[in-house]
């Protein structure tokens, strides 16, 4: 018996000793970074212990211009992405022919580089000298004005990063909702049918409620990932994001902490922590929603 | 008979109806998939597109009649956009290899062992699957610098090895088996280890399969953690090195050069999605996040 | 409301390219009284539930028409034909409870039809209690048992007075006990509401216990169709016979020769009116007298006691199955040492069957002193 015990252990040694070297000691390490104050990374020292980390960072125009961002993002992309992905996979759900070719396409997005597709992004909405772009060339055919959506107005680049998020957001949205609605009992509905039950009671009344805990669970995540957007904004306006004033929080705390403006773990640490903060409280909002109104 | 007549104007303005509400869905539906299509396709294009012809349009053709794989050569010959994709696939292939190694084991000791403290590891186990990952890299980043790891295979490789979800995953797919066959097996005498090879694998091979292809996606598609951990060009990543492009290769605007290397780094993927569509769209919708 | 299927054909595309189109139903024809529980029996995979879903259009016939009454709603969608169906799996959605179950197809209804607040209620109050579950209505479908979840489903196919209630296999889902209390529950509804009711089942004791009239299919094809006890009496062939009646009808290769019905070598009972040739023999276990002179002997094997019955069990050569089961009354007594019994065969419980064709061979007897 002694020695089956010992076993189990065994097995799980190698997953303990990576998880407890990088995941473990690395969340209690966060924890202290944050409260040491003025730490050195050179050094490897520092001169107190407080709050003044989190103060700076609260602070800091950079940390304040990439909070707006983020939330800016998570506030357009988390509600239209579900929405569309909604109508997407109802849609899907209608038809029969074509039905798993259009779902692999739909797919495509999920395996492809994030940062790859965003510079063919880029160049689309891009205006240089030689050419306005794509996109601008259909704003203008429609009668619009040209707008330069990578170096441009605050709008424009805030409206290309949403755009490309729900892009690459879509295709995880869009897999999850067609396979709750696939799941639905076919009898439900032919109950309903038997029923005369109108084409929107149906919606409303019992296609909503059997995917709602789907639909939870899409919100939910899409907060979290959103929260934690960076790549996507890399790939549309380079590493400096500071500079074009479209950081994201989670782009701050990689700046903090390495690059141009790097070497500062602590501030990294407290700003980490922050995020972590918000996106706990936000999830715990969600779940708390969720278990009003998910039905079973 | 006036019963019949009414009957046959509700049938065609129901099938009216019906055709009405299919087409649009269709068209919908197209739309979209243009929309998703349309990158791929348009870097495709931009790719064959010699750069004068590029840069000489200033409302961009939608077609080219000069096709060229001249941006190709360049883009293996004046960045090093070859070594950014083996690093890429040694990257890969060893995470994915290792992470099998370490979780299997672990999956396998929680489903089928028994040991003291097992429920309470295995909460701990499940409590670390919230902990966002911005968190725990400030101090991998300091961990990996001060050991000398910087620019190595090691330091990109390490921290990315384990994955409390795909334990969880293989864990729940190895409880499905049942368990006369473990009483059987240790009947004959045989021991675990040749229990987990000679059974548990071969039996729970098609979920293996779909967590190496989810984690070789999010392998090929890392950048953060290769970012903070590479300064050198010879031990960047494809992501970091369309990402060097971008910012300092081919001279700022040849932009046919760049879009071939888009083309290369993100075909291996798609061929591999293709191939095993079903596989991972599978897998996907059992659990996987991205980022 | 009477209900009457004409030439009524469902074809599917068959699954494979190059393969026969599937007929699911061929050609029915039959009219069901009004006010009447009509059970539809056959083995599983014989069309039945087809034949349901044309009933209420959940599908559309290849070919036929269906009516009500004298409605012709063959073409008409399932909603404006006025039927209520109960779902074998029973389809209560399970986010709402079983008031909200019960009131869903009440607040469908548009138009003129459109129902106040107080008269769903008082609608759906009836329909509850009718069924006997007017104490569970805040419940949901997740927290009642499988019989409680059955009455619910038939509550709200009630609901809206519909002209054709259809059950399908309305029972599969309880157990033992719970199905002999559920059906007579059903009949008991039934008859309480007069709706021409039409319910599915493969299990033959369900229907003939509670049916006024069993349809018999199978493969597609209508075999018979009567009043339960009459097609059990009476059935047209081989099929018929032999998929009514708990323990199954007994069958031997026989011949008839001169008059004479021969079951293996022996001369068993005199059939007039039928030509010399090969039959198949069915004898109802109920259909054999102990009699120590009776002419069909079998081969003992065993005698089950079940207090009211007997049952035999024995061998015959000519035997279609490996035993004989015959039923006599527990007052005879048989002698265990023997290993042969003998038995003489009541003329009405014996059915004979053309070899090749399986169809019913009548024949005449002369009444026994």
């Amino acid at each position: 018996m002694k020695k089956r015990s010992m076993k189990g252990w065994l097995y799980l040694l190698p997953a303990i000793l990576f998880l407890g070297c990088f995941m473990v000691y690395p969340l209690i390490d966060v924890l202290i970074y944050s409260f040491e104050e003025g730490y050195n990374s050179a050094s490897q020292t520092y001169y107190g212990i407080g709050l003044y980390n989190y103060r700076y960072v609260l602070r800091d125009p950079y940390f304040l211009q990439a909070l707006r961002n983020t939330f800016i993002l998570v506030i357009i992309t988390v509600p239209l992405s579900t929405g569309i992905a909604l109508l997407i996979s109802l849609g899907l759900h209608a038809i029969k022919p074509l039905r798993n070719p259009y779902q692999t396409i739909y797919f495509l997005p999920y395996v492809t580089n994030t940062l790859a597709v965003g510079l063919v992004f880029m160049i689309l909405f891009k205006k240089t000298a030689y050419t306005d772009g794509l996109v601008n060339l259909l704003l203008q055919w429609f009668g619009g004005s040209s707008v330069d959506f990578i170096d441009g107005p605050y709008w424009a680049k805030m409206f290309v990063l949403c755009f490309y998020t729900i892009w690459v957001v879509m295709p995880f949205k869009v897999l999850i909702l067609t396979s709750a609605l696939a799941s639905v009992n076919p009898e439900y509905y032919s109950a309903a049918k038997m029923d005369a039950t109108s084409k929107s009671r149906v919606f409303f009344k019992i296609t909503l409620p059997m995917i709602s805990p789907m639909i939870f669970y899409l919100v939910i995540t899409g907060f979290i990932g959103a929260f934690k957007a960076y790549s996507d904004a890399v790939a549309l306006f380079g590493t400096d994001l500071n500079a074009a004033g479209m950081n994201t929080i989670v782009g701050y705390v990689y700046d903090m902490l390495y690059g141009n403006s790097g070497g500062y773990p602590s501030f990294a640490s407290a700003a980490a922590l922050i995020l972590f903060a918000i996106v706990l409280t936000i999830t715990c909002v969600n779940l708390l929603i969720s278990k009003k109104h998910v039905h079973y | 008979m006036e019963n019949k007549i009414d009957f046959d104007r509700i049938e065609r303005r129901a099938a009216v109806r019906k055709r009405t509400f299919q087409t649009v869905d269709y068209v919908l539906l197209t739309l979209w998939a243009l929309l998703v299509l349309f990158p791929f396709y348009w870097m495709l294009l931009t790719s064959i597109k010699s750069y004068g012809s590029y840069n000489a349009e200033y409302i961009p053709k939608f077609y080219t009649l000069a096709p060229t794989l001249q941006n190709y050569a360049d883009a293996f010959t004046t960045v090093p956009l070859g070594r950014y994709f083996l690093n890429t696939i040694i990257y890969t292939l060893v995470t994915t290899g290792l992470m099998m190694v370490v979780i299997i084991p672990a999956a396998f000791a929680f489903a089928r062992l028994d040991f003291p403290g097992r429920q309470l590891a295995f909460t701990l186990f499940l409590s670390l699957m919230m902990i966002p990952n911005e968190l725990v890299i400030i101090t991998n980043f300091v961990t990996i610098t001060n050991l000398g790891l910087r620019n190595t295979y090691t330091g990109l490789i390490l921290p990315s090895v384990t994955s409390v979800f795909y334990i969880y995953l293989l864990k729940e797919n190895f409880e499905q088996i049942p368990d006369e066959l473990y009483r059987a097996a240790q009947v004959d005498g045989t021991t675990d280890l040749k229990y987990l090879l000679r059974v548990m694998l071969p039996i729970s091979k098609p979920t293996l399969v779909t967590i190496a292809i989810l984690k070789i996606i999010e392998c090929w598609n890392s950048y953060v953690w290769p970012r903070l951990i590479t300064d050198d060009q010879n031990y960047f990543l494809v992501s970091n090195g369309i990402q060097e492009i971008r910012e300092n290769g081919f001279g700022r605007e040849n932009i046919p050069a760049m879009m071939a290397a888009v083309v290369v780094i993100s075909v291996p993927l798609i061929v591999l999605f293709l191939i095993f569509h079903k596989k991972v769209m599978a897998g996907v919708s059992r659990g996987g996040t991205k980022g | 409301m009477k209900v009457v299927l004409q030439h009524l054909t469902k074809r599917f595309p068959s699954r494979t390219k190059k393969g026969d189109d599937v007929i699911a139903v061929n050609d029915f024809n039959f009219e069901i009284p009004s006010g009447k529980l009509i059970g539809l029996l056959g083995p599983s995979g014989c069309g039945k539930s087809t034949t349901l879903n044309l009933i209420c259009g959940l599908e559309a016939p290849t070919e036929g028409s269906i009516l009500f009454g004298e409605d012709d709603v063959t073409r008409l969608p399932p909603e404006n034909r006025g039927v209520g169906l109960v779902f074998q799996n029973y389809a209560l959605y399970p986010h709402l409870t079983v008031l909200d179950n019960i009131l869903f197809p009440l607040q469908n209804l548009r138009g003129a039809d459109k129902l106040t607040k107080p008269q769903m209620m008082e609608k759906a109050m009836q329909a509850a209690k009718l069924v006997q579950i007017d104490e569970l209505l805040e419940r949901k479908p997740s927290e009642l048992s499988g019989g409680q979840q059955q009455r619910v489903a038939i509550a709200r196919a009630l609901v809206k007075m519909p002209r054709v209630l259809l059950l399908d296999e309305p029972l599969s889902n309880l157990d033992a006990r719970l199905r002999l209390q559920t059906r007579e529950e059903i009949r008991r509804i039934q008859q309480e509401t007069g709706i021409t009711t039409i319910f599915v089942t493969h299990d033959q004791d369900e229907a003939m216990s509670i049916s006024d009239m069993i349809v018999v299919m199978k493969a597609g094809v209508m075999q018979q169709m009567g009043q339960p006890q009459d097609v059990y009496d009476d059935p047209i062939n081989l099929f018929v016979a032999t998929f009514l009646g708990t323990p199954p009808i007994n069958v031997f290769d026989g011949r008839v020769r001169g008059g004479m019905l021969y079951v293996g070598d022996d001369p068993v009972m005199a059939v007039g009116g039928v030509a010399d040739q090969q039959v198949s023999v069915g004898i109802r276990p109920e259909g054999f007298n102990l009699d120590p002179q009776g002419s069909f002997r079998t081969h003992l094997v065993r005698v089950e006691v079940m207090g009211r019955d007997t049952s035999v069990v024995s061998t015959h050569p000519a035997s279609r199955n490996p035993f004989v089961r015959s039923i006599i009354r527990a007052d005879n007594q048989v002698d265990r040492t023997k290993e042969t019994v003998c038995f003489s065969l009541m003329p009405n419980k014996v059915f004979l069957f053309d070899a090749q064709t399986e169809a019913r061979i009548p024949f005449t007897w002369e009444a026994q002193k």
